[in-house]
């Protein structure tokens, strides 16, 4: 052990002796023991970084139907099946023009990011030059924040339609909204798949 | 020549610099420590940007697990959760003892039907891990998770009044109080290999009480 006093032998046979000297030391050993026990057990329990949350708001469920179709301009639809993601631009099949052509991407860095960074180039603008004011405290926060939310409402803004097949898994899921919200997109739909999309998912997917 | 001294006796080593590290990082893990929470499943969360902080006393959550089953917990006042279990138990004449009354109050998640809750709940924390069940129904037949979710939202919201207009009372001038903070959130955790599908019938459950701003748990990434 570390801390052993050694005092034998030394007494027996030499003339005089004298009073014992009782040591100061004191057997650290089990002290350490337990300080490391306490130690491993805390490292181990502990969480350090905790969770955070990303907002999304739904579309509400029980708002009727306008008859009127939703002029959709300026906007990316994108579907979502297992480990892939695809989109088209606009309409589906619109009136009088081609037919929808599916485009695969993926979400490295040549994907999604650059597509919605071309995209959605006027609300990152935007962003760029609140940033920058409010470097030079032109303004303050809050008042940045709502120009930024305004910027998104824009019709130069892009809208953004999520759509999930059956096979979609939630990371996937999560990591487009997440891409969405790097894009600053301030318009986010999650919304059902309609058959003929599915339809072109099926077909590309073979 | 001198003679090299050799030492007598064991060397002796001062751990007194040893054990002041180790005390001090003891000191530093215990205080540092937020506990993992005892939840019936662990998730993989995905990670993304979102950098709000998961609210710890006006948190619905609902959990995702890998196989697609769904879990519930209500985080906050023991009134709350009283009053929640109590009106679920009443809702599905589910025979709850005292014991298991308070059992519930004391556990995180819980993931099984109301038939299955009286024998969930006697049992011991790791048994609940390995509990057979389907987790909370959700299906449109028998959607036990949106009762859980309204009742809960009911009790919260009541709770959460009174707390506000308590918080007002007793908050210093400068101090602001916010109401959102005394809402209840609805907060998502969800497997990133759980078919969406499976994480839809609770979000199609929290739009059916129209309660459409919802919350994914994730770990937080940085922004590039």
């Amino acid at each position: 052990m570390a801390q052993i006093v050694e005092n034998g032998g030394g007494d027996s046979g030499k003339g005089k002796k004298r009073p014992k000297k009782s040591s100061t030391h004191v057997d650290m050993t089990p002290m350490v023991d337990l300080a490391f026990l306490l130690l491993t057990f805390f490292v181990l329990t502990s969480t350090f970084s905790k969770p955070k949350v990303m907002s999304l708001v739904y579309p509400a469920k029980d708002v009727p139907e306008s008859t009127e179709k939703p002029v959709v301009k300026n906007a990316i639809t994108f579907l979502i099946t297992k480990d892939r993601v695809f989109y088209y631009k606009g309409e589906l099949n619109p009136a009088g023009g081609p037919k929808t052509e599916l485009i695969e991407t993926d979400f490295g860095p040549q994907g999604v990011r650059k597509l919605l960074a071309k995209e959605n180039e006027y609300v990152i603008r935007e962003k760029l030059k609140l940033d920058g004011q409010l470097t030079r405290k032109e303004i303050v926060d809050s008042v940045a924040k709502k120009k930024l939310i305004e910027a998104q409402k824009t019709p130069q803004a892009l809208k953004v339609l999520v759509k999930t097949d059956l096979k979609a898994l939630c990371a996937n899921f999560i990591d487009l909204i997440d891409e969405l919200y790097i894009a600053n997109i301030g318009m986010i739909a999650p919304v059902d798949i309609m058959k003929d999309e599915q339809a072109l998912i099926d077909a590309k997917i073979k | 020549m001198a003679k090299i001294k050799m030492p007598k006796g064991t060397p002796t080593i001062d751990m007194t610099p040893m054990v002041d590290l180790a005390f001090l990082l003891v000191t530093f893990f215990m205080l540092a420590a937020n506990f993992r929470s005892n939840e019936p499943v662990d998730v993989n969360i995905p990670s993304s940007i979102g950098d709000e902080e998961v609210p710890e006393k006006t948190l619905i959550l609902v959990t995702v697990d890998k196989g697609g089953r769904l879990f519930f917990n209500v985080a906050g006042d023991s009134t709350v959760r009283r009053s929640v279990i109590s009106q679920m138990a009443t809702k599905y004449k589910a025979p709850l003892s005292n014991a298991q009354f308070k059992e519930y109050l004391k556990i995180t998640s819980i993931g099984c039907s109301m038939a299955e809750l009286p024998a969930y709940l006697s049992t011991d924390g790791e048994g609940r891990k390995n509990f057979k069940t389907l987790g909370i129904p959700a299906d449109s037949t028998n959607n036990q998770l949106k009762d859980w979710i309204n009742y809960a939202n009911l009790a919260m919201l009541q709770y959460g009044k009174d707390a506000y207009l308590k918080a007002k009372d007793e908050a210093k001038p400068n101090e602001v109080v916010k109401p959102e903070d005394f809402k209840p959130k609805f907060v998502l955790k969800v497997e990133g290999q759980a078919e969406y599908v499976r994480a839809k019938m609770a979000i199609e459950t929290f739009r059916d009480l129209n309660l459409n701003n919802l919350h994914f748990v994730t770990s937080l990434e940085n922004k590039q």
